[in-house]
């Protein structure tokens, strides 16, 4: 089988080969003598000479640090030494619950808590960034009137007149909220102000799917499920509860010699989606056949109608109709026709109980139908005020133009939003809410779920928590603590209780009222169906409008630059977004990467470049939401266009729609990380088989290299001219597996946050000098195989595997330094800055290292970076880099971690500051360390524990088990032949995949 | 220190002369050396256990008890109480004659309980001293009477006496300070020694002189020398010949040259070393009064070094915890009592500065290893103002680290690892750097 990285790497373009297997891309710099900045060299050496003397003056003088300790130091605050606090991450997208990593009172870090039985210590990539919007130098950091900075009691009180005599309807306008007390601090303002109408609405809508199920999102298990169908539902990256669902997903994913049995997943989708990438069977279909493709199967599995096994769709039916309670239909439409059928298949499954468990979700509360009439009554003049309550529908709502005249016509709009957002500055008044790291807050996401937020540092600005305001403008001077407090004197009746239910951030309890049903009752499946076999075929291009795995579609975490240039799942675009085509379609069209092309729908238009996208449906394009913000904020600004105004909205929101597409003539470069550090294809990097060859024999599933010696073949490591190391403590390895692995960059995020790794901008990804430690390689694969040599020769086999496939698998990798026993990288350098520990690390030592880059030249898996600036001082970064650049910024940095100057090479630790704390805790207790206890900022992220760390010298600990279990079975190392003998090691990809859909490579 | 700063230009023209000084300042080098060596015996690590490790063996005896109970006053009680001397709290002598035990052990464990439960006695106590709460303490009742046996024992000694060291730290601090002291003599009458030996020999030359002369004159006055005589008697050292003499020349040129080039290097390797920093502080806060005279373990104020990677610099609640009753008039103090006030942080000068490349973790050293403060920190209880005392470079930490034994005793992370040392390596000491103490990313990260 022959993997490629990219559609340049099949191509073989001129540009790409030139710089294929160039480590470092060569880049022009400008040094013309007219530059006023560039020095000529005499002049350099002048002032070098100058500065050597200037240097040796100034060192005479020792430069005066002080030493300030606290006046009143907190009992429970030791400098250096880190607290962990529970708490909730929920911005109206994803709910996760996490420990917040706090030193000398600063949050650092997000880890996931595994206290909790909903997100049982998994995080999102999203939630791993979530620190950084803490010390967002972008927030509001004052009460404001139109624009002003302004006394809180100010505009309290004004806001409270005008309150008084507003006349007409009063809205609040909210995302999701899933907090009880918050919703009773709405309810005490509706209240005091009786004309008060709260509105939800989702970004990502999921109306359709609350209209069909009562008003709840349904309490869906992938745990028990051994037969999933997804029409379109990305549950793995961005649906719903990405975190929870990836974690109940893996259970049935993971296999071992003795559970030799694997779910399977069908998705049908336009866009390949991070969940595509995991499904065993992926179909491609257009927007406007998803409804088609679900009342197919509702008649095959409901009607009884037979369907043709041979199709996709109906080997889905069929199976899902064996699975019986075992089968589970997700579907991410938004039409309540498609939505309704998915639940009538799921009741004729009888999944409820199993599949479908009983605690229904409320992450998802937003009612289209309200929002509409909402915006249609602000623009008829019949509201007299509107709040935003971290709401910005000027941004992301589809009918934002109308939200945006209608605001214009309400005389009282107050904005509780973190900042000047699109939405906020055309607001009279300006309230910016707390930071949730700065605030006490309850969450239920689930009914009988519930689970807190605590603030771990003061407000870094004079900001008030929202509820706070709404109470005050009620009449109501508690502070909202108190007030949550004696809202959960019924579930926490002691003190005892209470303090419980904070430290472990999670309790089991209910505390929300039962939910609103939707505007729209639900429809009859029989309607539903007739709906849609009625509905027109539209002609024309399809457009699927997506989210991403980093950026919300609601583009509240644009200002984010860790979330900006996190890789996408698939794509591996980094810093905005782009019209995903498919091949055929820019062949046809004679469309190339980045050629810039101007798309039009609802009379409105955006011009974005083109990305060829393998997998994507034909005749589709897809974009991305969330981007193209005004008023983000520095870094979030003008990166990428709002895609949102292109969505339909006149029969609900539909994020799909008929779109004109026309070529500019521009060019605008898409910053994608994936073809660099190509990894030479000759030899096996990454494995994979069917769960039919594992059945039969876990022992063939991988392919070990043997390689020629004088005594026949041996295995790579037989044959060495080093001599082995000994450990004699510790010996650090990691294993992954790509079973689990899905690739949502979580590990990505939770690296960065942790090693303080720089964010470089778009310009610097494009230039191939992008800093992440670790990376997910995608690959896609060839639908050609080796078992044609016979049939067709094999040089038209070679051919032929150079064909792209219209729908490829996807394997994710994640990559980091495999901390080789043989080091490739420590054996070339000059000055010995890469040296080999005796637990097994490949240390780099910063400060002996002078840069010449050696050792990244010589590294086969092409894991290490190289600082080519100061990121934290060269002014270019000042936006990008704002983390270690401005001292608010600063503040989330790790302290335990040197920030990396100019000129040095940098690379994965392994983590080894937790590896050194976790053996000094274990060295004052006079004990060995627990496995489990140290673990590296990846293998803690993971949602799905596909990263095993741990001691290899110990033989009870988890990874020697696994490796012991997987050994000649899945276990292998990426490129074995070269006998660098990695300490990471990965574990055979399985996949439960027909043998006519996979290939059969060993035949 | 004054050496350091006269060594700039004079230094170097009269570089001849100065190898003198500079064979004075290696001699000088080595015995700190010792001192340091003295430090870090593996002998006296066993003291360094923190106040919190110590568990006395129980019961045994008087002599057990009291010397049990000297641990735990000294660990628990002495920042507080003396024997025989009101400091914070009354004077704890006699006190098994004043209260009953049953009493004693129920206000050791919490006092504020029975102040609130209206015993007369404890109330009328509370308010004597300014209603300033004894913390509780969790010590079992044979603690506390064992700590009683010891407050029995040392009734009526003499106030100097009570002043022993307050934990196992401290009475190393002891043992340095007797080095040093005894250095100090040592310094002393060497100097004397040298003096009268230069006065000997001023005399014996001037007396030669004279002699000599005297011997020329009655000479000169005899009439019976011959011409060779005379001349020999005439001679006049020709000072000119010397200086016009190749050899001496090169001589003198050679060793001038080679002290010009030894400073050179000494004062480029010295670019950027502080050793010997001693910045005047804010507030002049004696380390000799301190942990010198009043002998209060370091941990009390410096509240992390056995658990952190940073010792803490002392919070002015902890000032607080003594000086909001003694000293309450000192200018020094009320400095403290204003950045209370206006809520404004002491701003210390750091003195031990490592580069941010650099991670040291106190626990590591003092909880782990067991070394004592004074090993680093030289001796901090004789200083009135700290200045650096080692040469917190990478050499010197490298040196430590290979010739120094692992604290492997007792603890069960090293168990293994001396075992398999011991069957591979007995011979050799099983140092930090053989268990990997000097690799790279020990340190760097």
């Amino acid at each position: 089988m022959k993997y490629w990285k990219g559609i340049e790497e099949l191509d073989n373009t001129p540009e790409f080969m030139q710089s294929a297997f160039a480590e470092f891309m060569p880049v022009k710099e400008s040094h013309e003598s007219k530059d006023a900045t560039s020095a000529p060299r005499r002049d350099f050496l002048k002032l070098m000479g100058f500065g050597v003397a200037a240097a040796t003056l100034a060192s005479c003088e020792t430069p005066v640090r002080k030493a300030i300790p606290y006046l009143n130091k907190p009992e429970e605050i030791d400098p250096t030494i880190a607290n962990y606090y529970a708490s909730t991450y929920f911005t109206g997208a994803d709910y996760n619950s996490v420990l917040v990593k706090s030193r000398e009172g600063r949050p650092i870090k997000l880890e996931g808590n595994p206290e909790s039985p909903i997100t049982k210590g998994g995080l999102s990539a999203r939630a791993q960034a979530a620190v950084l919007s803490l010390y967002d130098g972008g927030r509001l950091q004052h009460f404001a009137i139109k624009g002003q900075k302004a006394e809180v009691s100010q505009v309290d009180q004004e806001i409270r007149t005008k309150l008084a005599s507003t006349t007409g309807r009063i809205a609040i306008v909210s995302p999701t909220i899933i907090s009880p007390s918050t919703k009773k601090a709405i309810a005490e303002f509706a209240s005091r102000y009786p004309n008060t109408t709260h509105v939800m609405y989702d970004a990502q809508s999921a109306s359709a799917l609350l209209q069909a199920n009562g008003g709840v999102v349904p309490g869906y298990d992938f745990s028990k499920a051994t037969v999933i169908v997804s029409l379109g539902a990305d549950f793995l990256g961005t649906w719903i509860s990405p975190v929870e669902y990836a974690k109940q997903y893996v259970v049935n994913r993971k296999v071992n010699t003795n559970k030799r049995t694997m779910s399977r997943h069908f998705q049908f989708e336009t866009n390949m989606s991070l969940t595509g990438t995991n499904a065993d069977v992926r179909v491609p279909v257009k927007p406007s056949e998803m409804g088609a493709t679900a009342l197919a199967l509702y008649n095959a599995v409901v009607g009884g109608a037979g369907a043709d096994p041979k199709t996709k769709l109906g080997m889905a039916a069929a199976e899902l109709k064996a699975a019986g309670a075992t089968g589970l239909v997700v579907s991410g439409s938004n039409d309540p026709a498609v939505q309704t059928l998915v639940t009538a298949i799921n009741q004729s499954l009888g999944n409820a109980g199993t599949t479908i468990g009983t605690a229904a979700s409320n992450v998802r509360q937003g009612d289209d139908a309200r929002m509409a009439a909402l915006v249609n009554d602000m623009n008829n003049g019949a509201v007299g005020a509107v709040i935003f309550y971290n709401a910005n529908p000027v941004y992301n709502h589809p009918l934002g133009d109308k939200v945006k005249s209608g605001i214009a016509k309400v005389p009282l709009t107050i904005s509780l939003n973190d900042r000047l957002d699109e939405t906020g500055s055309l607001c009279q008044y300006a309230a910016p809410d707390n930071h949730w790291l700065e605030s006490w807050n309850d969450f239920e996401p689930k009914a009988g779920y519930l689970s807190l937020s605590q603030p771990v540092i003061t407000p870094i600005f004079t900001t008030r928590q929202a509820q706070e305001s709404l109470l005050k403008w009620a009449g109501n001077n508690t502070s909202y603590y108190k007030y949550l407090r004696a809202n959960w004197r019924g579930i926490t009746p002691t003190d005892a209780a209470w303090d419980k239910a904070v430290h472990d951030g999670v309790l089991m309890g209910t505390a929300l009222p039962a939910a609103q049903a939707p505007a729209t009752p639900a429809m009859s499946p029989a309607a539903a169906a007739s709906q849609l076999s009625g509905a027109a075929k539209p002609s024309g291009v399809e457009l699927a409008l997506y989210e991403k795995v980093g950026i919300s579609a609601a583009g509240s975490e644009a200002n984010n630059p860790f979330l900006q240039e996190l890789p996408d799942p698939v794509s591996k675009a980094t810093w905005g977004n782009y019209v995903a085509v498919p091949r055929k379609m820019a062949i046809e069209q004679k469309w190339e990467q980045n050629d810039v092309l101007k798309i039009t729908a609802n009379g409105r238009s955006i011009e974005l470049p083109v990305l060829i996208q393998p997998g994507q449906a034909n005749g589709t394009v897809s974009i991305a939401l969330g981007y193209g913000r005004t008023l983000a904020g520095k870094a979030g600004d003008k990166v990428g266009e709002n895609a949102a105004v292109l969505a339909m909205t006149n029969n609900g929101i539909q994020y799909m729609n008929v779109v004109t597409l026309a070529k500019t003539g521009a060019t605008s470069p898409i910053a994608q990380t994936q073809t660099h550090q190509t990894l030479m294809d000759r030899r096996p990097v990454v494995q994979e088989n069917t769960l039919a060859k594992y059945k039969e024999n876990p022992k063939e599933v991988t392919e070990y290299e043997k390689i020629s010696t004088p005594d026949g073949l041996e295995a790579p490591n037989k044959v060495s001219l080093w001599q082995d190391y000994q450990y004699n403590n510790h010996h650090w390895g990691m294993a992954i597996d790509l079973n689990s692995c899905i690739g949502c960059g979580s590990c990505v995020i939770g690296c960065q946050t942790e090693n303080n790794v720089a964010v470089v901008g778009k310009q610097q990804v494009i230039n191939r000098r992008e800093m992440h430690w670790m990376r997910i390689d995608r690959y896609y694969s060839s639908d050609t195989h080796k078992d044609s040599f016979e049939t067709k020769g094999k040089l038209d086999t070679y051919a032929a595997m150079e064909d792209p496939s219209e729908n490829p698998q996807v394997i994710h990798q994640p990559m980091m330094c495999q901390q080789c026993n043989h080091a490739p990288c420590e054996t070339v350098c000059p000055v010995l800055a890469t040296t080999h520990s005796s637990e097994g690390l490949n240390q780099m030592t910063y400060n002996r290292c002078i840069g010449t880059r050696y050792c990244a030249n010589n590294c086969p898996y092409k894991v290490r970076r190289f600082n080519w600036f100061s990121y934290y001082s060269n002014e270019k970064f000042e936006i990008v880099n704002g983390h270690m650049f401005t001292d608010l910024g600063r503040m989330v940095l790790n302290p335990d971690v040197t920030v990396r100057a100019r000129g040095v090479m940098e690379k994965c630790s392994f983590c080894v500051q937790r590896i050194q704390l976790g053996k000094l805790e274990a060295k004052k207790q006079k004990r060995r360390p627990k496995d489990g206890e140290i673990v590296t900022a990846c293998a803690q992220s993971c949602p799905t524990e596909a990263i095993v760390f741990g001691d290899m010298k110990d033989p009870n600990s988890r990874i020697s088990q696994l490796l012991r279990r997987e050994d000649g079975e899945r276990a292998f190392h990426s490129l074995d032949s070269i006998n660098v003998q990695p300490n990471v090691t990965y574990l055979t990809k399985i996949r439960n995949a027909e043998s006519e859909f996979f290939a059969k490579e060993n035949a | 220190m004054n050496s350091l700063r006269l060594r700039s230009l004079p230094h170097l023209l009269l570089a001849l002369v100065l190898t003198f000084a500079g064979v004075q300042q290696a001699s000088a080098q080595g015995a700190a050396a010792d001192v340091n060596k003295k430090g870090v015996a593996p002998g006296a690590t066993a003291a360094a256990t923190p106040a919190t490790a110590t568990t006395p063996a129980a019961g045994g005896g008087d002599a057990a008890a009291i010397a049990a109970g000297d641990a735990l006053f000294k660990g628990n009680c002495a920042q507080c109480h003396a024997v025989n001397e009101q400091v914070v709290g009354p004077a704890l002598a006699g006190i098994t004659k004043r209260r009953p035990v049953s009493w004693l052990i129920p206000w050791v464990k919490n006092s504020s309980k029975v102040v609130a439960s209206g015993d007369d006695y404890a109330v009328a106590l509370f308010n004597k001293f300014n209603k300033q709460q004894m913390p509780s303490f969790a010590l079992s009742d044979k603690e506390i009477t064992s700590i009683l046996a010891y407050v029995t024992s040392q009734e009526g000694q003499a106030t100097a006496a009570t002043g022993g060291p307050t934990a196992g730290n401290a009475a190393a601090a002891d043992g340095k300070a007797d080095a040093a002291g005894a250095e100090e003599g040592a310094g002393k009458y060497v100097d004397i020694l040298l003096i009268v030996l230069v006065v000997v020999l001023i005399v014996l030359v001037v007396t030669l002189v004279i002699i000599g002369n005297l011997m020329k004159d009655v000479l000169r006055g005899r009439k019976d020398l011959d011409g060779r005589d005379i001349e020999i008697l005439e001679q006049r050292f020709d000072w000119g010949k010397l200086y016009r003499s190749p050899v001496m020349r090169g001589i003198v040129g050679t060793v001038f040259a080679l002290v010009l080039l030894y400073e050179g290097v000494q004062s480029v390797m010295a670019v950027g070393l502080t050793q010997g920093y001693q910045p005047t502080q804010p507030i002049a806060f004696s380390h000799k009064l301190h942990a010198g005279e009043h002998q209060i373990n370091c941990a009390y104020c410096h509240t992390s070094v056995y658990k952190a990677k940073s010792a803490n610099i002392p919070s002015a609640n902890i000032c607080m915890n003594c000086h909001s009753q003694i000293k309450t008039e000192s200018p020094e103090i009320k400095k403290i009592y204003r950045a209370i006030e206006r809520k404004q942080p002491i701003q210390w000068v750091r003195v031990h500065n490592l580069p941010d490349l650099a991670y040291f973790n106190h626990s590591q050293h003092t909880q782990v290893a067991g070394l004592q403060c004074q090993t680093c920190h030289g001796p901090i209880q004789n200083m009135e103002v700290v200045y650096q005392y080692s040469a917190l470079t990478m050499g010197w930490c490298i040196n430590c680290h290979r010739e120094m034994p692992l604290n492997t005793k007792d603890n069960k992370y090293y168990d293994n690892l001396v075992k398999l040392h011991d069957t591979k390596n007995a011979g050799a000491p099983f140092t930090v750097s053989s268990n990997g103490g000097t690799e790279c990313s020990k340190c760097h990260y």
